[in-house]
């Protein structure tokens, strides 16, 4: 069986303060998880080190097969960009470029060929089409976060990674917006973590990781 | 989607500041081009007019006085000479060609020059129409002359007596135009040549005194009296005698000969024109300074533009590294975009310099007789180009290296 996600005795620390410790944790290829657990209680730092945006001070991380301690610089930065999707709370939409820009520079950026074809069908699914030419402060919330989901599986991802995705939405959008990511992954064939404190994602996904705050 | 585009939006993103740099840059740029163009120039004119001329025979006085008045016909000339004496030195075996030049009439501000044939020939200049003077009176028009004046062919024009255009003229004794010279590039172009002979026919009708006194003072000619007394041959005066040495080694011992024998003074036009534009070079140094300052200024305006942007970006930078972009791509963006601005500037300034050069040359050539374009390119200014991006890139290094340094978890965990 493979998977997108094995952790084994996960730790990261600020000084003294153990901000993660996960025993042990995976995701098989294909599956959804949602890692709930309260605010401050390292959920952040957990995906942060899942996309190896910072290094663990112990234990090991594989990621869709790869160890991630054994990528270096711009080793994983290419491999974060080819095979990951992020979305954050906070979308971080590039706003010099146009909507269809800020998904092109995805594509780009994860160094695989330029396909307009899949651009414009994830578009259509999306429901974007016609913002193409947009800013992205000329977007609804609700497009926005669409777009960021469209820019995190443009370049197909094998593992789609969210921060938060519900926590600034209402009942209704929440579930709109959980539905599309778990929708989207599925149609890209990939896995999705979903990191949040919102108890209404429980239920939603197919495993749930409990995280407390460290002792 | 490429970098230049993401680093052309991010500078399209506020517009104000992007174009005060461009300005700034492109301000710094234009001065030094402009300079740079002038002065090459302005060296190649003043070498070109004295290419093929060694030495300068002519009065004692001021040695740049004879050069400028003679050579580049700029200035009046100090005196006159005795013939007879600067045929001795032209007969010397270390001269091959020795040119004399008799000044002090002119027609529209431009010079009457008595000379021989061999005067054009100096700058290569061969007849677009008519014939050379044959006999006193007859008048060959250099080609900007001819422009400027509309004299042609069988034309008639009357000197006036001084370099100016406020003579006392020669109105009963007219020039006859018998040719046109063809363009040369050169200060040939703007000078109207005839023979010795017409120069001494027209002031041997003069006072003996105005003769002697005209070519130092050209102003004062209120008083014309006209006398018969003709100059025997042997007292016959010109301006200044061209010499072209037969071998290079003349330079070593001529002038020094020439300075030793008595009334006559040797002039190099070489060590003249270095002169000059050394004097003339420590004021171009000066306006260079300056523009080098517009040039900080607009560097470190790119440098702040930048700099202060990376705050407000800090989560597009991060963004870019969860997307797959590595430190040293965040870097080069900020540096493309360093350049990217300093281009544009550059690319203003090269356009404003060569454009204001135009203009102005335009205007001294009608103004001064000094032909300059903005439509030619130095070696100087390729140089310039590439420093210039270099500038552009000095000034991104800082934003560059901090961006390069984004903790992109810390930045995010922020948001």
């Amino acid at each position: 069986m493979a998977f997108a996600i094995e952790v084994t005795e996960l730790r990261f620390a600020h000084g003294e303060r153990t901000i993660v410790d996960i025993g042990r944790c995976q995701l098989a290829s294909g599956q959804s998880m949602a890692v709930i657990g309260p605010s401050g209680c390292g959920k952040t730092t957990f995906l942060h080190l899942l996309a190896g945006l910072i290094r663990p001070r112990s234990g090991e991380i594989r990621i869709l097969e790869r160890d991630l301690s054994q990528l270096r610089g711009g080793d994983l930065d290419r491999f974060r960009g080819r095979h990951l999707g992020l979305v954050f709370q906070r979308l971080h939409l590039l706003p010099a470029l146009t909507v269809h820009e800020n998904v092109l520079l995805a594509q780009r950026l994860a160094r695989v060929p330029m396909d307009p074809t899949r651009v414009e069908a994830l578009f259509d699914r999306l429901n974007l089409t016609g913002l193409e030419r947009h800013r992205p402060s000329m977007l609804s919330q609700g497009q926005a976060q669409r777009v960021a989901i469209a820019r995190a599986l443009v370049h197909g991802p094998e593992l789609l990674m969210a921060d938060e995705p519900t926590s600034a939405l209402d009942d209704r959008h929440a579930e709109q917006a959980l539905a599309l990511l778990r929708e989207s992954a599925r149609a890209a064939g990939a896995a999705l973590l979903v990191v949040t404190h919102d108890q209404r994602v429980r239920g939603h996904l197919g495993h749930e990781l409990e995280m407390t705050t460290p002792a | 989607m490429t970098w230049l585009r993401l680093a052309l939006a991010n500078l399209g993103l506020s517009p104000l500041t992007s174009g005060v740099n461009v300005v700034l840059m492109g301000l710094g740029t234009a001065s030094i081009v402009l300079l740079l163009l002038a002065g090459s120039q302005l060296s190649e004119t003043l070498s070109r007019d004295a290419r093929a001329i060694d030495l300068v025979l002519g009065a004692q006085g001021s040695p740049t006085q004879l050069v400028l008045s003679t050579v580049y016909h700029a200035d009046v000339p100090p005196g006159n000479i005795a013939q007879r004496e600067a045929e001795r030195w032209a007969d010397d075996p270390r001269v091959e060609t020795a040119i004399p030049l008799s000044l002090g009439d002119s027609v529209r501000g431009l010079r009457i020059v008595g000379t021989t044939s061999a005067y054009a020939t100096l700058y290569g200049a061969g007849l677009a129409a008519g014939r050379f003077w044959e006999r006193p009176m007859e008048a060959v028009v250099g080609a900007a002359a001819a422009e400027s004046t509309g004299l042609d062919v069988e034309s008639r024009f009357a000197g006036a007596h001084g370099l100016a255009d406020a003579g006392h003229t020669h109105a009963s004794r007219p020039y006859r135009v018998v040719g046109v010279l063809e363009p040369t590039g050169t200060v040939l172009d703007r000078l109207i040549l005839t023979s010795l002979e017409s120069v001494w026919t027209l002031h041997d009708d003069d006072l003996p005194a105005q003769r002697d006194a005209h070519a130092d003072d050209e102003a004062d000619h209120g008083e014309h009296e006209h006398d018969a007394d003709h100059h025997p041959e042997a007292d016959r005066e010109i301006t200044a005698m061209l010499i072209r040495y037969r071998s290079p080694l003349a330079a070593m011992t001529l002038p020094r000969d020439v300075n030793a024998g008595g009334s006559l003074q040797a002039a190099s036009p070489a060590v003249e024109v270095s002169r000059i534009l050394q004097l003339v070079g420590i004021g171009f140094d000066g306006l260079e300074a300056f523009s080098w300052v517009l040039i900080v200024t607009a560097a470190l305006s790119v440098f702040a533009a930048l700099y202060g942007s990376l705050r407000a970006r800090r989560f597009d930078l991060a963004m870019l590294r969860c997307l797959g972009a590595t430190r040293w791509e965040l870097l080069s963006v900020l540096i493309l975009e360093g350049v990217l601005l300093s281009a544009f500037g550059v690319a203003l300034g090269f356009l404003a310099g060569h454009g204001a050069m135009e203009l102005l040359g335009g205007w001294l050539e009608s103004a001064r007789g000094v032909a300059l374009t903005g439509w030619t390119w130095t070696p100087a200014e390729t140089m310039l180009l590439l420093g210039l991006f270099a500038v552009g890139a000095v000034a991104a290094a800082l934003p560059a290296v901090q961006a390069y340094r984004t903790d992109v978890a810390a930045t995010l965990a922020k948001a």
